[in-house]
């Protein structure tokens, strides 16, 4: 098989880089494994690893520092086919550290190659994540204060399936590029080399270091067993298969008319767990029932079955433009701290409104006819208690009629608690 | 006649589907969650991908990766993932990665109000990119906007090789509304175009008069070549002056150019009325009821409501405030957009009405506006 190197673009690493060393590396393995220039990408981002790029004739994705394997995610997963060979030296192996440890746990199969020459060589050798206490660098004390991180354990810990790590000097190197490339999953190859433009000009550092430095590193190589597991894309592909179609949107049916022709405001004033935004969907559904226009805007705590649940819906003959609700025809007070969120509205109610009010809840002082609920002795469940104020309602023939509720009932709901749903609104007598 | 009941982020997650759209990444976040949960119902499916990334920056990243592989993608957040979207949407507008990005606004500054909607991110979405360059946002009104203008998105991210965002809000994207889908005039689809067949391919070259490159996949039989460096129209980065001016004069040009294409918006004027509301987003839909009802009650007011805000729509602008004495602008902020119409309109008494504290602009507010002038 030809090079794939870009006889247009030789490599212009400076004199003694072990870059130059792994770009012709690269090339033999991908060479060794028969690679068309058209059926790899080679994925880099910012600093000298990010020059790998130009100096093949494949693919090329060249982006920001660290995300190289956020690109490399979406490419192999729209083309499954393609080889993704992902580039990044040991700095962006540290900004993007969320990256790497997200790949090792997705398993996609991508070959990571951590060019590590233990520091910001581009910019002037400042440390990065991987250099040593004792090294002289570019960041004055500062590494001195930071432990260096070995990539190897750290990717084995988060669950990449294929671990090595190597000197970029060594003979059989373009071999193990390839064992990694030909792994199906996500491997990891931290290759150890010198920065003689920076790093090496203080620190002493030749292939026989490195490789006396390896070997005090403990770095299983290769495929870590207990990592093993289904390939990210494949196995997406085989949950993806078993998923239902969506449905798409109910279109209900104008089946019945409103028990009042112009535009109705209403407010449900309760709390987490009462099933209020449930009750305003239902109104709304009701309303589309009766031709109306809808609309449905809620308020509620980000916590569960705690706080305050507000909604407010409007149902109205006219398209709806303002979604707010200032002149509500009925607020229904189901809990304190719902009726406490909105208690600067009870001043300027008349008796254009009706308020709903559950036996206990305190109401400010107001103009509004107030009508009693008491759901307690009805034996009506608290979850239930929305609900239910939506069959006082319809059977007061306010805002909703009964039609309408039970029309929304059966849209909303099937089985067992489409039965008891409509169980509770028949439950419901009230005295005109 | 049969209606639906939605919320904004559902319209806008079928509406990207009606799209085309076959790939989704997002990171949860509210308001903008729900789109997310809307795409992994309806994608998968579909035989598209839906991913949740390690954060915000990896959600752009996958998109950006699968949309250089030719799929149509879009991820969708609010403003905190916004701040972490910005190198991204950087590398979308200077490298021509077509993406749509959704911005469900919440209250900010910062992490802000996650259930309380404002529009306050308008001016950042425009700037918030290195280098400055032009990006095209759309916003919303309702949720027919939001089916009917992310299928414009995504249209307009493949023909002219962008990011083009939907700049919605909590009011809209949470909002259930009812909606007849099958009324709806939609658009057409239109697809990234080719490179012309038989030459030489340069990723970054356009053919005569044209003024975006034509698009071949990463992963295809010819070699395509991606750098969020500056590059010459080979995708080399390049030192040559001339060469990198021409590509980014083309990059502001391509959309500024073309803004008359896609100035979407509505205008209702009023025989007679020497008073124009400008307005956009969940906000228009007061100002519609104070229209409305003044018209109703023979006070003439004219209403403008921008959907399409960047590029700014200059001509739209200056055709509805011909004939004006005094023009109203109102946001969801503390005032924005009204720089840029002030800038367009240095000789008009204007007016401007921001608000900032998580609730809507009320009709009353408005018309008290009004009342002062």
């Amino acid at each position: 098989m030809d090079s794939l190197l870009n006889d247009q673009r030789p490599p212009v690493f400076c004199p003694g880089c072990s870059h130059e060393r792994i770009t012709h590396t690269l090339d033999k393995a991908l060479q060794k494994m028969g690679r068309g220039g058209n059926q790899v990408v080679i994925v880099s981002d910012i600093g000298c690893s990010g020059l790998f790029d130009t100096f093949f004739h494949t693919h090329a994705f060249h982006g920001l520092h660290g995300r190289a394997l956020t690109y490399a995610t979406g490419l192999k997963m729209a083309q499954p086919d393609l080889t993704v060979v992902v580039t990044m030296g040991d700095g962006g192996q540290g900004i993007g550290g969320a990256h790497l440890l997200a790949a090792c746990r997705r398993n996609l199969n991508l070959t990571l190659l951590i060019l590590n020459n233990f520091n910001f060589g581009m910019t002037g050798g400042q440390f990065s994540a991987t250099t040593p206490t004792a090294a002289q660098v570019g960041s004055g004390f500062l590494n001195q204060l930071e432990r260096p991180l070995n990539i190897c354990q750290v990717a084995r810990s988060a669950g990449a399936p294929y671990v090595a790590c190597y000197s970029a000097f060594q003979q059989d190197l373009a071999d193990k590029i390839q064992r990694a490339i030909e792994f199906e999953g996500f491997s990891v190859i931290d290759i150890w080399g010198v920065c003689p433009g920076r790093y090496s000009k203080k620190n002493r550092l030749t292939p026989k270091l490195i490789d006396e430095a390896l070997s005090e590193v403990p770095c299983q190589e290769g495929i870590v067993s207990e990592n093993v597991r289904h390939e990210y894309s494949q196995h997406y592909q085989k949950l993806a298969k078993d998923q239902k179609p969506a449905s798409p949107p109910l279109h209900i049916e104008t089946t019945c008319d409103p028990p009042q022709p112009d535009r109705q405001e209403v407010l449900l004033l309760g709390s987490a767990g009462q099933r209020i935004i449930t009750a305003g969907e239902i109104m709304c559904l009701a309303g589309l029932s009766a031709g109306l226009h809808t609309t449905q805007k809620n308020e509620y705590n980000i916590t569960v079955l705690r706080g305050p649940s507000i909604s407010e819906m409007i149902l109205s003959p006219e398209e709806i433009d303002f979604t707010g609700i200032d002149d509500p025809s009925v607020i229904v007070a189901l809990s304190q701290e719902g009726v406490e969120r909105r208690k600067e509205l009870f001043a300027h109610l008349d008796t254009g409104t009706t308020v709903i009010q559950v036996d206990g809840v305190q109401l400010p002082s107001t103009r509004a006819r107030v009508r009693a609920m008491d759901l307690k002795s009805w034996g009506i469940r608290k979850n239930n208690w929305a609900l239910a104020a939506l069959g006082v309602l319809a059977k007061m023939n306010l805002v909703i009629n009964l039609d309408m509720l039970k029309s929304a009932l059966k849209v909303r709901f099937t089985g067992k608690n489409l039965e008891e749903s409509l169980l509770l609104v028949d439950q419901i007598k009230i005295s005109l | 006649m049969a209606r639906s009941l939605m919320e904004g982020n559902e319209a806008i997650a079928r509406g990207a589907v009606a799209a085309g759209c076959r790939f989704f990444a997002g990171y949860p976040i509210t308001p903008a969650t729900t789109i997310y949960n809307n795409m992994l119902n309806l994608l998968p499916p579909l035989g598209g991908i839906v991913l949740q990334g390690e954060d915000e920056i990896a959600s752009i990243g996958f998109c950006l990766g699968a949309s250089m592989a030719g799929m149509k993608v879009m991820t969708a957040t609010s403003g905190p993932g916004i701040s972490l979207y910005s190198e991204h949407i950087s590398f979308a507008i200077g490298s021509e990665i077509p993406i749509v990005i959704i911005d469900v606004q919440r209250l900010g500054p910062s992490t802000g109000s996650a259930t309380r909607g404002a529009d306050g991110d308008i001016n950042f979405l425009r700037w918030g990119n290195s280098g400055g360059m032009p990006v095209i946002v759309l916003a919303p009104v309702d949720i027919k906007d939001c089916i009917r203008l992310t299928m414009h998105a995504f249209n307009l991210a493949e023909k002219f090789r962008c990011p083009v965002f939907i700049a919605s809000n909590k009011e809209i994207a949470m909002t259930r509304e009812s909606i007849d889908v099958d009324a709806l005039d939609l658009p057409d689809q239109i697809e990234r175009c080719s490179p012309p067949a038989g030459k030489p391919y340069f990723p970054f070259q356009v053919t005569e008069g044209q003024h975006v490159p034509g698009f071949l996949p990463i992963g295809g039989k010819v070699l395509v070549r991606q750098t969020s460096s500056t590059h010459g129209q080979n995708g080399y980065i390049t030192t040559d002056h001339g060469e990198i001016a021409r590509i980014l004069n083309r990059l502001q040009f391509k959309l500024e150019s073309a803004i008359d294409q896609f100035s979407f918006y509505d205008l209702l004027p009023a025989q007679g009325s020497d008073t124009l509301i400008i307005a956009y987003g969940v906000t228009a839909r007061a100002a519609k009821a104070v229209y409305k009802e003044f018209n109703q009650h023979g006070v003439p007011i004219s209403l403008l409501i921008l959907k399409t805000l960047w590029p700014i729509p200059a001509n739209t602008i200056r055709k509805a405030v011909r004939k004006m004495k005094r023009v109203l602008v109102l946001e969801m902020n503390l005032g924005q957009y009204v720089h840029e119409i002030e800038r367009l309109l240095p000789d008009i008494s204007l007016d401007f009405y921001g608000q900032m504290n998580g609730q809507l602009i009320t009709p009353a507010k408005i018309k008290e506006r009004l009342a002062i002038g």
